[in-house]
C-alpha cells in the first residue's frame, strides 16, 4: 500500500511558508498606506492645498507599485490549498471555503473596481468621488484581510462547526462563531494594525532620507505628520490586541504558548522572559534548565494570560504529559490528558468512524449507533491519532521563542520613533537631529522583520496542526510526488525573489525621483 | 428523502460558479489583447495606448478569476480538492502565468525595472497565449473526464488518508492528448482575441489602431468559428457522463449534452442568443462602419454562450467533473458541494452581487467615457501610465 511521502509533506509546507512570506512582504504596506493616502486626499480635498496632491499621489505611486506585487503573490496561496492540501479542501473546505467566497465578492471586486479611478480618475471623475474611491481602495484591501484572516482564526480555534461522519469533513453549524470568534476577531485586529504601523514607518522612513538630503522638506514634514499620528494610534491597538491574541493563545493553544516561553516546566506566578537564550540541548522530559540566561518579569505571564497573578501555566513537559488541572473553552474544570492518550483517543475516534462507515453499509443500526458515540466522544482529539510519535506535539521551541520577542521588542522601538518624530516636527528641530532621522530610515527592514516574525510566531508555534487538535499537516496535504512540489518551490522562488529585486529597483527610483512638480 | 431546498441551493452555486466562469471568460478579451499588443502596435506610442487600454481592466479579470476559484472552494470543495490537488501541472502553469501577468502593466515602463520593458511584454504576451489555452482546455474536462478516484473513506488510511488521488503520473497534463479539450482551449483563446480587438475599437481613438483592430477580428474570428463550432457539434453528438437521481450511479449517456440542451429549453436559448450575440458583435463592427459598440453584444453573448456550456455540464443530472479512471468517483454538483448550511449562508452573500456589478459597471463607464488617445497619455500629468 503507497503511503503518503513526508518528504512532500516537508515541501508542501515549505512552499506554503515561502509563498506566504512573500506575499506579507507586500500586503501589510497596501493595508496601510491605502488608509495613509486616503487621509492626506481627505486634507487636499478639504484644503484644496497643492501640495497635498502632491503629496498623495507621490505615495500612492508607491502604493500601486506594492499592490501589483502583492496581488501576484496572493492568488498563489488561494490555489495552493487546492494543489498541495487537497485532503484539507475537502476536510474544512464547508468552513474554510465561505471566508474565501465573500473575500471575492465583497473585497476584492470593491478593491479592483475602486483603485482604477483612484490611478486613472484624476480628472475623469469629481474630486469627492475619486476620494471616495481612494477610501473605499483601502477598506477594500483591509475588508480581503478580514475574511483571510477570519479563516486563519478559525484553524488556530476551530468553532463553529461539526464533524459529518457520513461525508468524511467538517461543516460549518455557525457561521457567526466562526466569523466572530474571539481568536479570529484579536488576529484580525493585530495584523492590520500591525500593518498600519509597518506602513507607517515606511513613511517616516522615506520621509527621513528626504530630510538627511534637504529635499521635499515640507512634503516630508507633512508625510511624517500623517504617518506618524496614524502610527502611534495604530500602535495603541497593536497593543491591546497583541495582549487579546496572546491571552486566546493561553487559553486555546497552551503548547504554543509554552513554545513562545520556553517554559518547559510549567508553574503559578510564571513570568515573562523579557530577554533570554534557549539552552538547545534542552529536551522537555530531562532536568537541564531551560535558558542559558534569562531576564524575567516575574507573575507577568500568569497575570496575562489568566489575568491572575498566582495561576498556573503549564510547559511542555506538563502538555506532554498530562495530569494538571485546567479549564476547558467551555468552562469546565478538567484534569489535561497526556500526549500519549490524546494519540490513543485520536486513533479511537478514526477507528469509530471506519467502524461507522462499515456498519452503515452492512445495515447494522446498533453498531452504527455505537460507532457514532465512539466517535462523538473522541472527536476533538480526531488528528491525534495521525500521529505515530507524542514529541510530534512539540512546535519548534527556538524559532517561536526567538521571534515572539524580536516581534515585541521592535513594537516599542517603532513607537519610540514615533514620539520621536512628532516631538521634532512639532519643534521644528527635526533637520537638526540626523541620528534620528538616519535611524528611522534604518528602522524600514525591521518593520518588515518584526511583521515576518509575527507570522512565524503564529503558523510555526502551532505545529503541527494544519487544523488545531483535528487535523495535522501530514493529513492535509495531496498526493503528488515531492518532486512536483520541489519544481514548484524553485520556481516560485526564483521569480517571486526576481519580482522582489525589480520592486525594490522600481521603487529606489520612484522615491529617489522624488514626489512629481506641477 | 431528498431535500428540495439542499438541491435548490446546490443548484443555484452552479449557476453562480458558472456566471462566474462566463463573466472570466469575456475579461480574457484582456488576455487576447496581451497577445495583439505588437501586431497591432507597431511603434512604441501605439504600444503604450493599447497597454493602458487594457491596463485598466487587467485587474476585473484577475479579481474574477480568484473569486471564481473562492467561488468553487466555497461551494463545491471536493472539485477543488480533486482537481487543483491533482491535474497539479495544468493548475500551476495557469497560476504561474497570473502571476507574470499581475506585475506586468505596473513594472513595465517604471524606470529600474531590473528585466526592461520587453521582458514584461512577453509576461503579458506569456499569460494571454497560456492563460486562455490552458483554462479553456482544463474547463474541457469538465466535458471528456479526467484520471481520478475519489473515496472518503481513506480518510481512516492512517498511512494514506488523501481523499482524492489522480491516477496517472502527468497530473494534469493528460489532457492535451485529448483534441476535443484542445478544441476548446483553442476556442477560447482566439475568442479572447476577437473580443479584445471589440474592446479596443471601442475603447481606443486612433487613426492606425482601429483599421488594424478590424483586419485582426477578421483573422481571429475564422479560427474561433472553426474551433468552437469543432467543439460544440462534438458535444452535442458524443456520449456523456449521466447520473442516475435514485440512485447516484453515473453511467454514459448517448447524446448527453445534447440531450440537456432538449430537456432545458431555457438553457438551450441562453446559449443560443450567447452565440447570436458574438455574432453580431463582430458582424455588427465589421459591416456597420460607425459602429464601435460591438464589444457590448459580443460580450454578453460571451457570458450567456459560455454559462449555457457551462450549465449542461452541471445540470440534468451529469456529471460535472467526469472520472474516466472510476465512473462512480465522477463529481457531481451533488456529491461534491458544501453543506445545505454553508450554501445557503453563502446565497445571503451572494445577494450583494447586483451591487457589486452595478458599482463595477458605474466605475467602468467613468474610466471609458471618453474612448482612449495618445494625447491624453502624454498631456495629462495626472495620468497615471503605464
Amino acid at each position: 500500500m503507497e503511503s503518503i511521502d513526508l518528504s512532500m509533506v516537508d515541501w508542501a509546507r515549505g512552499q506554503f511558508a515561502l509563498t506566504a512570506m512573500y506575499h506579507w512582504l507586500f500586503v501589510p504596506l497596501t493595508l496601510g498606506l491605502g488608509f495613509i493616502v486616503a487621509i492626506m486626499e481627505t486634507i487636499y480635498f478639504r484644503t484644496g492645498d497643492p501640495e497635498w496632491k502632491r503629496i498623495t499621489k507621490f505615495w500612492m505611486t508607491l502604493f500601486g507599485i506594492n499592490f501589483a506585487i502583492g496581488v501576484a503573490t496572493g492568488i498563489i496561496l488561494e490555489f495552493e490549498f487546492g494543489t498541495n492540501w487537497s485532503n484539507y479542501s475537502w476536510f474544512v473546505g464547508d468552513i474554510f471555503g465561505a471566508p474565501l467566497a465573500i473575500e471575492g465578492i465583497m473585497a476584492f471586486f470593491m478593491e479592483s473596481t475602486f483603485i482604477a479611478i483612484m490611478f486613472f480618475g484624476w480628472n475623469k471623475v469629481s474630486k469627492k468621488f475619486h476620494l471616495a474611491s481612494t477610501w473605499l481602495t483601502a477598506f477594500g484591501a483591509n475588508l480581503s484581510a478580514l475574511w483571510i484572516l477570519v479563516a486563519n482564526g478559525w484553524m488556530q480555534f476551530p468553532a463553529g462547526m461539526h464533524f459529518n461522519p457520513d461525508t468524511a469533513r467538517n461543516e460549518m453549524i455557525s457561521f457567526w462563531d466562526v466569523a466572530l470568534s474571539p481568536v479570529a476577531i484579536n488576529k484580525f485586529l493585530h495584523t492590520i494594525t500591525s500593518a498600519y504601523v509597518l506602513a507607517s514607518i515606511f513613511v517616516v522612513g522615506i520621509s527621513a532620507w528626504f530630510l538627511i538630503r534637504q529635499r521635499h522638506v515640507l512634503f516630508s514634514k507633512r508625510s511624517i505628520i500623517i504617518a506618524s499620528v496614524f502610527g502611534l494610534t495604530s500602535s495603541v491597538y497593536l497593543v491591546w490586541s497583541g495582549d487579546g491574541s496572546a491571552y486566546q493563545v493561553t487559553h486555546k493553544q497552551p503548547m504554543k504558548l509554552a513554545a513562545m516561553e520556553g517554559l518547559y516546566e510549567g508553574k503559578q506566578g510564571a513570568g515573562i522572559v523579557i530577554f533570554g537564550v534557549l539552552n538547545s540541548d534542552k529536551k522537555y522530559n530531562d532536568a537541564q534548565e531551560s535558558h542559558l540566561v534569562k531576564i524575567e518579569v516575574p507573575k507577568l505571564l500568569s497575570f496575562l494570560g489568566y489575568r491572575d497573578a498566582q495561576a498556573f501555566v503549564p510547559g511542555i513537559k506538563d502538555l506532554m504529559e498530562g495530569g494538571f488541572e485546567y479549564t476547558d473553552t467551555d468552562g469546565q474544570k478538567k484534569v489535561a490528558l497526556s500526549a500519549v492518550q490524546k494519540i490513543e483517543k485520536g486513533k479511537l475516534a478514526i477507528k469509530a468512524l471506519a467502524d461507522y462507515k462499515e456498519a452503515k453499509k452492512a445495515g447494522n443500526d446498533s453498531a452504527t449507533q455505537t460507532s457514532l458515540v465512539t466517535m462523538n466522544e473522541n472527536f476533538q482529539y480526531f488528528g491525534y491519532g495521525f500521529l505515530n510519535d507524542p514529541e510530534q506535539i512539540i512546535p519548534p521551541v527556538p524559532i517561536t521563542f526567538y521571534s515572539f520577542r524580536i516581534m515585541v521588542t521592535l513594537a516599542f522601538w517603532f513607537i519610540l520613533v514615533f514620539i520621536l518624530a512628532l516631538i521634532f516636527v512639532y519643534k521644528d528641530t527635526i533637520l537638526q537631529h540626523k541620528w534620528f532621522l538616519r535611524l528611522a530610515l534604518l528602522t524600514i527592514p525591521l518593520a518588515y522583520v518584526a511583521s515576518q516574525c509575527g507570522w512565524l510566531v503564529a503558523e510555526m508555534g502551532r505545529q503541527p496542526w494544519v487544523i488545531q487538535d483535528i487535523m495535522p499537516t501530514v493529513a492535509a496535504v495531496s498526493k503528488v510526488d515531492s518532486s512536483a512540489v520541489i519544481i514548484t518551490f524553485f520556481l516560485f522562488l526564483v521569480v517571486f525573489t526576481s519580482l522582489l529585486v525589480a520592486e525594490i529597483g522600481i521603487m529606489r527610483k520612484q522615491i529617489q525621483n522624488g514626489p512629481k512638480e506641477d | 428523502m431528498e431535500d428540495s431546498s439542499y438541491i435548490f441551493f446546490q443548484h443555484y452555486w452552479w449557476l453562480l460558479v458558472s456566471l462566474l466562469g462566463a463573466i472570466l471568460v469575456f475579461l480574457l478579451f484582456v488576455q487576447g489583447g496581451q497577445t495583439l499588443i505588437y501586431s497591432l502596435g507597431k511603434t512604441e506610442d501605439k504600444r503604450k495606448v493599447l497597454v493602458n487600454a487594457l491596463g485598466r481592466k487587467w485587474e476585473f479579470t484577475f479579481t474574477t478569476l480568484v473569486t471564481f476559484g473562492g467561488a468553487f472552494f466555497a461551494s463545491f470543495p471536493l472539485f477543488y480538492s480533486t482537481s487543483f490537488g491533482g491535474a497539479y501541472w495544468v493548475w500551476m502553469a495557469i497560476l504561474f502565468c497570473f502571476v507574470l501577468q499581475a506585475v506586468s502593466y505596473e513594472f513595465r515602463t517604471k524606470p529600474n525595472n531590473v528585466f526592461g520593458k520587453k521582458t514584461f511584454e512577453l509576461f503579458l504576451f506569456l499569460n494571454g497565449l497560456l492563460g486562455t489555452v490552458l483554462i479553456g482546455t482544463a474547463v474541457g474536462t469538465f466535458y471528456n473526464g479526467a484520471e481520478f478516484s475519489v473515496n472518503k473513506m481513506n480518510l481512516t488510511d492512517l498511512s494514506n488518508p488523501v481523499i482524492s488521488q489522480w491516477q496517472t503520473p502527468w497530473h494534469g497534463l493528460e489532457a492535451v492528448l485529448t483534441f476535443h479539450n484542445v478544441a476548446l482551449g483553442l476556442a477560447v483563446f482566439f475568442l479572447s482575441r476577437v473580443l479584445a480587438n471589440l474592446y479596443f475599437i471601442n475603447a481606443i481613438e486612433d487613426e492606425e489602431i482601429i483599421p488594424k483592430a478590424k483586419k485582426s477580428l477578421i483573422i481571429n474570428t475564422i479560427p474561433f468559428l472553426v474551433f468552437f463550432l469543432f467543439f460544440v457539434i462534438v458535444l452535442l453528438v458524443k456520449e456523456g457522463y449521466a447520473v442516475n437521481p435514485q440512485t447516484g450511479e453515473v453511467y454514459m449517456e448517448k447524446f448527453k449534452y445534447l440531450h440537456n440542451f432538449l430537456q432545458m429549453p431555457i438553457v438551450l436559448i441562453v446559449f443560443l442568443l450567447g452565440v447570436v450575440g458574438v455574432l453580431f458583435g463582430i458582424g455588427s463592427t465589421l459591416f456597420c462602419k460607425v459602429t464601435n459598440k460591438g464589444i457590448w453584444s459580443a460580450g454578453v453573448g460571451t457570458v450567456f454562450a459560455v454559462l449555457g456550456l457551462l450549465l449542461v455540464a452541471g445540470y440534468n443530472n451529469t456529471a460535472y467533473y467526469p472520472s474516466n479512471f472510476d465512473l462512480q468517483s465522477s463529481l457531481t454538483i451533488f456529491n461534491s458541494s458544501s453543506s445545505k448550511f454553508t450554501l445557503k449562508a453563502m446565497s445571503v452573500v451572494s445577494l450583494l452581487i447586483p451591487f457589486v456589478l452595478a458599482y463595477i459597471v458605474y466605475a467602468w463607464r467613468a474610466i471609458n467615457n471618453k474612448p482612449l488617445t495618445q494625447k491624453e497619455l502624454d498631456e495629462d500629468n495626472d495620468q497615471h501610465a503605464y
